[in-house]
């Protein structure tokens, strides 16, 4: 086991080293600096704003001196918010990312593997075709169609919350909603499917002969295997969820890691769009790790693999 | 039997009860109405609080708030009244400026402003070690240009002088009579030399001075928090010289994004917004609604020619394309804005300018026969062309009607092209473009903000035009101090570079926000600069 995750490990960080340096390089072969204005800037004022973040380098220094201060744990400075290094912005920016994430996570668990378990039971009856059908619409949904849907009837209509921003407890309730429901539906498709397939396995078969009531082999010995897919696909869905979804920010107003990400690409912040992906790889890689260490654990069989 | 369903409605029961348990709320607007703030509606982030490296309009609305020039736009006027200069005057020729400070003009910490403030600030904004992208906003001061890029070494040898510590000499380049309107912006605002110090060295642009509990400021409002994407919030300063008549007690700016600030306005939660989008501006007017407000801003929309290269060095072209669209149907269609169509650089309602009779208009007849003299005949033989925009809600659908007219009047197509905002400006200025969409919004309430940077040598002009009798013109202006004189020549500069149709002129903007009832003290102004201490909240008539 500990093998496995310190080749995993080992693997993860070459991967973040590859991914970090092509967007590096990237970066800077898209046309427009960050400096870029309408207004007119001299050159010599443009060449010593070069100059005062290293950007009049030749680009294989520029990326050592970027390799070097990572090492130290610096990103740097963002090239747009003067006076705020990326560090203090994913330090100041990743609670609000973690808690809608966490709260969407839930709502998606919870009403995810609810549905799906209920839908499994009778398959081809009314508890399946109606959880399903609006689970279908969910994943058709998108967010930014769902999202505005909500305000308008509990914050526009209503009146029952506001229609944006992150400062009172109510204020995370549609946000997690509308960024939880598209994944509920897609757990709710993964746990059917698993559930049935399940249902049909000899050792259910077994413990229903032994005597155990069938709602009890259903819920505890079929559940705890036929989740398998809902875990792994758990790992990029938290991470997914966690790194925020820009246009859920957007439509809300909430102040998460998502938005910046975005607007940093758009306006060629080299720092801060490196910063930002290496951070996100680094989630999704850990998540992934994550989710597999716990399949393993779910699952007796797969220790031996 | 606690059934899968069973548990799937008692699920929905609880969210339904959570979100019903928030009725009966007291809107934000509501609660600040009662605490005496001020809800705006920004935009975005600032991308700084220091007022010598912001250059734009998110920033300079804090900005005002937080700090106090020399002078101060009159909230209905917009006409510089005295700020922390309580009187100035000039000599004979407006080209030498004497301010008298306010002796009772404070910091927030308490310190007095001096005039060795402001002589720290303009040699901090003016070093070329700082790199402020608005250095150019100060040089009109004479030796200011030089000592920016280096020529000039010695501050002391800028026109800029502390007589004694409440009077300072500002000497310039030549005669200025509109200088003191330039002193508003933020470029020319003081910063305070011993927190600048504190945190680094005069030039270092990246220092945390201006965070929140380490800015110190010299207007009526200080920063209480800056937390990006969620707000800044400013309370009333006490050390303020006029903080009296100051009727907020605070100001929080939210960095909302377009369609949900105007959601966020609706639902009750901010005071002030600008972000009408357009797609809801016909029904806010056909609704009659007491909030909008539509009001002609010291702005002009245009597109630009590449005229270095074929077809549009051809100045017949260009005045066929310019005559060949449409411009009140855009207005009607398109913007729904009110605006007015233009057909001229400089906005009707910039101060003291008299516009000449624009050779610029709407004639299809004419531009086809232009285009057929030029060597299109009904469009024949026009190359393959592109239409340059910055990604954007609004600048699509206005391209998409002018590529439309422009098919249909002159039989030439058009392709359009959208790039990010860096990628568009790049391609602008290195001249990789045929057409491109552009605006300019005046700095200051002069005619010379829109014609200025149409000389040869301005790194502005993107279309490579040039005329030496234009640039003759501009420098003459820049050279008479006899205001109505300097209006005439630059009416005449004016005159030429429509003739020449290097832009096409396609409307003035209107300022379009919506504005609750209680907030007192607010007048339409063409620069958007609404003095924050004169405003004040009343909610006893809704």
């Amino acid at each position: 086991m500990f093998a496995t995750v310190l080749k995993r490990f080992l693997e993860a960080l070459a991967v973040l080293f590859v991914i970090l340096t092509v967007t590096f390089f990237m970066l800077r072969a898209v046309p427009g600096g960050p400096f870029s204005r309408e207004k007119d800037i001299p050159e010599a004022t443009l060449k010593q704003l070069e100059a005062y973040y290293g950007l009049d380098q030749p680009v294989y220094i520029q990326y050592l001196d970027y390799l070097g201060n990572l090492l130290q744990g610096d990103l740097g400075p963002t090239f747009v918010y003067q006076g705020w290094t990326v560090n203090e912005i994913i330090a100041s920016k990743l609670p609000v990312s973690l808690e809608l994430g966490a709260l969407a996570l839930g709502i998606a668990l919870t009403l995810g593997i609810g549905i799906g378990v209920l839908a499994a039971w009778q398959p081809g009856k009314l508890t399946d075709n109606l959880p399903m059908s609006l689970a279908m619409i969910g994943i058709c949904l998108p967010t930014f169609v769902l999202g505005p849907l909500l305000i308008l009837v509990f914050a526009l209509d209503l009146q029952w919350v506001n229609v944006m921003g992150w400062n009172l407890p109510q204020d995370r309730i549609l946000p997690a909603l509308t960024l939880g429901l598209f994944y509920a539906a897609y757990i709710a498709r993964l746990t059917r499917s698993s559930m049935l397939d399940v249902r049909s396995e000899d050792y259910l078969r077994t413990a229903r002969a032994k005597g155990v009531s069938a709602l009890r082999t259903y819920l505890v010995h079929g559940l705890r295997n036929g989740i398998t897919p809902v875990v792994s696909y758990l790992g990029p869905a938290a991470a997914g969820l966690i790194s925020g979804s820009f246009v859920v920010e957007t439509i809300f107003g909430i102040p998460g890691i998502g938005q910046f990400f975005v607007q940093a690409a758009i306006d060629n912040d080299y720092q801060m769009v490196c910063g930002l992906v290496l951070f996100y790889a680094s989630l999704i890689i850990v998540f992934n790790l994550l989710s597999d260490i716990l399949l393993v654990w779910l699952n007796p069989k797969r220790r031996k693999a | 039997m606690f059934s899968p369903a069973s548990l799937l409605s008692t699920l929905c029961c609880l969210a339904t009860l959570l979100l019903a348990g928030c009725g009966d709320r007291v809107t934000p607007v509501e609660k600040a109405n009662q605490e005496g703030i001020l809800l705006v509606g920004n935009g975005a982030d600032p991308k700084a609080l220091d007022p010598q490296l912001t250059t734009g309009l998110v920033e300079f609305k804090i900005l005002t708030a937080l700090f106090e020039g020399l002078t101060l736009a009159n909230p209905e006027t917009a006409e510089p009244e005295p700020g922390t200069a309580e009187r100035w005057e000039s000599n004979h020729d407006a080209s030498v400026y004497t301010f008298y400070l306010r002796k009772d003009a404070k910091w927030s910490n308490g310190d007095p402003v001096t005039a060795h403030d402001f002589v720290f600030s303009y040699e901090r904004i003016l070093s070329p070690a700082y790199a402020a992208e608005y250095a150019s906003m100060l040089f009109p001061i004479k030796g200011a240009r030089e000592f920016n890029s280096g020529e000039l070494k010695d501050f002391s040898q800028v026109g800029v002088k502390a007589l004694d510590d409440h009077t300072l000499e500002l000497s310039l380049v030549g005669p200025m009579p509109h200088f003191p309107t330039l002193l508003g912006h933020n470029a020319y605002f003081p910063v305070h030399p011993p927190t600048i110090l504190a945190h680094g060295t005069m030039t270092d642009r990246h220092t945390g001075w201006s965070k929140p509990g380490q800015l110190v400021s010299n207007g009526p409002f200080t920063l209480t928090d800056w937390n990006l994407r969620q707000h800044v919030f400013l309370s009333k300063n006490p050390h303020y010289w006029d903080a009296e008549h100051v009727r907020l007690n605070g100001i929080t700016f939210l960095p909302i994004a377009q369609n949900t600030e105007e959601r966020a306005f609706r639902a009750g939660q901010i005071h002030i917004t600008d972000s009408v989008p357009m797609s809801k501006r016909e029904r806010y007017q056909q609704e009659d609604s007491p909030y909008l407000r539509m009001e002609p801003s010291l702005a002009t929309y245009f597109y630009i020619f590449n005229t270095r290269k074929p077809p549009f060095d051809d100045p017949r072209v260009r005045r066929a394309f310019s005559m060949a669209i449409d411009r009140q149907a855009i207005i009607d269609t398109v913007t729904r804005g009110g605006e007015a169509p233009a057909y001229s650089i400089v906005p009707p309602a910039t101060n003291a300018y008299n516009a000449p009779d624009s050779p610029i208009h709407e004639d299809v007849t004419a531009a086809r026969k232009l285009m057929a003299e030029a060597g299109y005949p009904e469009g024949k033989g026009f190359p393959a062309i592109e239409l340059l925009y910055n990604t954007s809600e609004s600048h699509r659908p206005i391209a998409e009607a002018i590529q439309e007219m422009w098919q249909q009047h002159l039989g030439v197509s058009v392709e359009l092209v959208n790039q990010s905002w860096p990628v568009y400006l790049d391609r602008r200025k290195s001249g990789d473009y045929a057409v491109a969409r552009a605006g300019w919004f005046g700095d200051f309430n002069d005619a010379s903000t829109f014609l200025t940077m149409w000389t040869g040598d301005s790194g502005l002009n993107h279309t490579g035009w040039s005329n030496p009798e234009f640039d003759r013109l501009i420098l003459q202006a820049e050279q008479t101090g006899d205001p109505a004189k300097r209006q005439q020549v630059l009416r005449e500069a004016e005159l030429i570079f429509l003739d020449e149709t290097p832009i096409m002129p396609i409307y003035f903007y209107n300022r379009i926000y919506l504005i609750r009832p209680e907030v007192k003290g607010w007048y339409p102004n063409i620069l958007d600069d609404h003095p924050y201490k004169y405003i004040w909240l009343d909610a006893s008539h809704e």
